[in-house]
């Protein structure tokens, strides 16, 4: 879909006052720098037992530089874009890079190596900052409502929210590379209320998200799902210690997911702060699991056409057929570690580091239900808390919430326990791979079966 | 200037309004493996605009001064106004609250070369450790934030609030086990920090943790008593209990501790405090991001609950005079209620007889993190430092264990509390809805005599 006029003359603005800075800083000293140029709105509402409670809107706009001069590097970031105000902006920015010692690891990529053109990604919905207050405020209305009509035993609600928001953004770099992205993003979330025995109570939440207006979920589908979700743990309770298999459902498995990427990051490797740091070309799952950074997939939250230093992204394979087959890496991190890098910089203008797009893994055959099958007794996790992993070691444990499988079905709601294995373990224990996998958030799974876990209750 | 756009925020009715001005400076640098990688810093700037009609709010912002940029965030924010209130004309009064946190020398106007020397003297004093301290990385962060409130109910309150962080991390290696550990603190102190915690003692103590991992081995699975050392484990209040009483979730009904006023919540030795007036501390405020200088706030007292953390909204839905707990982010974000320093009032029990009493169970020394579930009061923990008690002494340390309980559930069956209270050094910063702000945790030594345990062993 083509961009509005609107948001083309944004991009050409942002795109001139980039390359301009990069032109300033080079006159002033820079030998080399990247400058990331942003300019976004946003709109959040609330409203809470059917009256608004919140209603936000403002629009920002913001640069951040890295410079570079005799390999020093500086960062520096500014929200005044008055081109005076800038000028000394830079003037501070140059002075800081001083502190720093030099690096010559730290030098920006070869320029024949930045992008030439860029691919057009499906990323903007000229629909999304047309929606205002009052079309917000509704949505949020009509799902709190349906949350709390769904059943009697709903006696509150946390809420339910709407927030849209629109950036467009420019990278312009002293090895030529210049080039806008512009992107939208909107949700709808719900926090339902339940009180169970004893006056303890459950909540349940459920929100949808998409790039695109039309890919939202029905706003009294995402109440009623929350719904659905608080009255799902009437009643839970703690089950005794016991080592059993574990099925995580899509949302926990992201959760998993997400700590992988985390440690496949040309920074934790480097740093050691990764217990796959030596784990490259080696197995660490089974063959059925392979893990993907892809930044193309249309309409998805992660996607981007160009990293933060201006190369062209493209789709990393990281896990192959349960092999660790690539890290993801910007030019230092890769540098640092003898390897190529994978066009995966962190946003312009920041301390250059990697990042992923959109992470997940390979979504399997299998549905959800048929993972339970030949479950004797396991624990079926549905949300997880706390921050329980340690990236040394892989260490893992966190407080969990599910469900326990009895005779290859889910039985009772469980809470307050909590689940434990090393990650390196876990993953080479993964027993199966759903089919469920969403790309509502960047980093995605589908549900996974795992063969064995610690459970601490009782 | 501020009482024409407060005139103008509340133009078309609402109760209140109010002004949040910021300007904000931030120094850092981050040092890897004894080199400064990157020298990084800027300056955010801005005005919050609030307007308040009953328990709703409107909201907008403006990244700079300019007198037709606030008032166009003024109608913005006022269109959650449905008629009513309003008012002619806006008085302001100016306070000048007493000064909490008063700083000879600033972290963030020092010249670079000390804050380097800073650095290098943490870096060196953990690779000096031993010789299996195999990479260290340090960084120093300050920030002073210039905040003026202006409401129109003429409060008109400025105030200047400095902060410095020091984080070291080491990794240390034996054989092929490699293990993490980590050591900061700071607070709303200026350079003289260093002069009573030199940066020589969070090198040594990430050091002496890495080390101290190394021999750490799988924490039992199960309910065991838990002895919580002092300082840190405030984290353990400020999560399992703290959040339960901010007064938003109490006005929505969505919290465990709804209606609870007067009621016993916790075991009689437990009495609970947020203070806001602690010199230097990391948490505290002269005046709070609404304008109102806050006082201390008896949360517990021997058990019984007493009061609630109010902003200006929930305390006038409660029908209250004073709030002084409304906290943001920054000027992006609307207040909310929010700790300050919380802890646990020091008792009379020896901190070796509460150990002494234990016969199995864990000692619960530093903390890199925990979550709660409000509306039911679940609370997981992580351990980064933690050992097995037994037969009344400590012995082995344990691998990242998991602490999982309930707060109220928790709070009951705390049986002995120490004499030896202590404030844990600066490093906690508290997210809720989104927004970040740096709090203080306290606690004396605590035996809690039932906890989950979320190890590995069975």
């Amino acid at each position: 879909m083509p961009l509005s006029r609107k948001v083309e003359r944004r991009s050409r603005e942002l795109a001139d006052l980039a390359a301009w800075s990069v032109e300033r800083l080079q006159a002033m000293g820079a030998e080399h720098c990247e400058v990331g140029v942003a300019s976004g709105r946003e709109l959040e509402v609330s409203v809470r037992a059917g009256r608004p409670e919140l209603v936000k809107e403002a629009s920002s706009s913001g640069m951040s530089v890295r410079v570079i001069v005799g390999e020093r590097v500086a960062t520096s970031s500014t929200t005044d874009l008055d081109r005076a105000a800038l000028e000394d902006f830079f003037r501070r920015a140059l002075e800081m890079a001083r502190l720093a010692e030099p690096d010559p690891l730290a030098l920006p990529p070869d320029p024949k190596e930045l992008a030439r053109r860029i691919r057009p990604l499906d990323l903007f919905d000229p629909r999304t900052d047309r929606i205002d207050a009052a079309a917000a405020l509704a949505r949020a209305e009509r799902a709190e409502r349906a949350a709390l009509r769904h059943d009697r035993r709903i006696t509150a609600s946390e809420g339910a929210s709407f927030g849209r928001s629109s950036a467009v953004s420019a990278l312009a770099t002293s090895g030529g590379f210049l080039g806008t992205a512009a992107g939208t993003y909107q949700s709808l979330a719900v926090q339902a209320v339940a009180d169970d025995e004893g006056g303890k109570k459950r909540n349940g939440v459920y929100w949808t998200g998409a790039r695109f207006v039309e890919d939202l979920e029905r706003p009294a589908d995402v109440g009623r799902e929350a719904a659905r979700r608080a009255i799902r743990f009437l009643g839970a309770r703690k089950i005794d210690s016991g080592k059993m298999p574990v099925v995580f459902d899509h949302e926990a498995a992201r959760s998993i997911v997400g700590l992988v990427a985390s440690c496949v990051l040309g920074d934790a490797v480097y740093r050691r702060r990764s217990f796959l740091a030596d784990k490259l070309g080696k197995r660490i799952a089974p063959k059925f699991v392979t893990i993907v950074d892809d930044p193309h997939l249309p309409r998805a939250p992660g996607s981007r056409a160009y990293d933060g230093e201006g190369r062209a992204t493209r789709r990393n394979v990281v896990v192959r057929d349960g092999v660790l087959e690539s890290f993801l890496l910007d030019t230092h991190s890769a540098r640092r570690l003898g390897l190529e890098p994978t066009a995966s910089a962190a946003g312009g203008g920041s301390i250059p580091h990697a990042t992923t797009s959109n992470f997940f893994v390979r979504k399997g055959r299998r549905t959800p239900k048929s993972l339970l099958r030949g479950i004797d007794r396991g624990l079926y996790v549905v949300r997880m808390m706390g921050f329980g992993f340690d990236p040394v070691t892989g260490n893992f444990s966190r407080g969990a919430e599910g469900f326990l499988i009895e005779g290859g079905a889910c039985t009772v709601p469980v809470g307050e326990i909590t689940i434990s294995r090393n990650l390196g373990e876990l993953l080479l224990d993964i027993e199966g791979v759903g089919n469920d996998l969403d790309h509502r958030t960047a980093i995605a799974s589908p549900s996974l079966r795992v063969a064995e876990m610690t459970i601490a209750g009782r | 200037m501020a009482e024409r756009i407060l005139s103008r925020a509340l133009a078309s009715g609402g109760d209140f309004a109010d002004l949040y001005f910021e300007y904000r400076r931030s120094a850092s640098l981050s040092m890897e493996d004894g080199r400064i990688r990157v020298a990084g810093g800027g300056v955010d700037m801005g005005v919050g605009v609030r307007v308040v009609c009953g328990e709703a709010v409107g909201y907008a912002y403006a990244e700079s001064i300019d007198e037709d940029e606030l008032l166009h965030a003024a109608d913005t924010a006022a269109r959650i106004a449905r008629g009513g209130g309003g008012i002619a004309s806006v008085n302001l009064r100016r306070r000048r609250p007493k000064n909490r946190y008063p700083v000879d020398a600033e972290v963030v106007d020092a010249e670079g070369a000390e804050r380097v020397e800073l650095l290098r003297r943490a870096d060196a004093a953990a690779r000096k450790a031993s010789r299996r301290i195999v990479r260290v990385d340090a960084s120093l962060v300050a920030v002073t934030k210039e905040i003026l409130v202006a409401s129109s109910e003429g409060a008109f309150v400025a105030d200047h609030q400095p902060m410095v962080r020091m984080g070291v991390s080491a990794i240390a290696r034996r054989g092929k086990r490699t293990e993490a550990g980590s050591s900061g603190g700071g607070g709303r102190r200026g350079l003289d920090y260093f002069e009573d915690v030199p940066p020589t003692f969070h090198g040594e103590e990430a050091a002496r943790v890495a080390l101290v991992n190394l021999d750490a081995r799988p924490a039992p699975a199960g309910e065991l008593p838990v002895v919580l050392a002092a300082g840190d484990s405030g984290i353990l209040l400020h999560e399992a209990v703290g959040h339960g009483l901010e007064a938003d979730f109490n006005r929505k009904r969505t919290s465990n501790y709804t209606d609870r006023i007067g009621k016993k919540v916790a075991s009689p030795l437990v009495t609970v405090v947020d203070d806001p007036t602690i010199v230097g501390s990391r948490g505290s405020i002269n005046v709070d991001d609404e304008g109102e200088v806050p006082s201390i706030h008896r949360l517990i007292v021997a058990g019984k609950l007493r009061n609630y953390m109010h902003d200006r909204v929930s305390a006038r839905y409660f029908g209250r005079k004073k709030a002084g707990s409304g906290r943001r982010e920054s000027f992006r974000h609307p207040p909310m209620p929010r700790m300050t320093n919380t802890y646990m009032a020091p008792g009379e029990d020896d901190p070796e007889d509460i150990i002494r009493s234990v016969n199995r169970g864990i000692y619960a020394k530093r903390f890199s993190g925990g979550q709660v579930n409000i509306s039911n009061g679940d609370f997981v923990f992580s351990l980064v430092e933690g050992y097995l008690i037994e037969g009344g002494r400590i012995t082995a340390p344990l691998k990242g264990v998991n602490l999982i309980g309930n707060g109220p559930v928790a709070m009951e069956a705390v049986s002995m509390v120490g004499h030896d209270f202590r404030l844990s050094d600066g490093m906690w910063t508290c997210g809720k809805d989104g927004q970040s702000v740096p709090v203080g945790v306290g606690m004396p030594t605590i035996k809690v005599d039932a906890l989950t345990v979320g190890g590995t062993e069975i």
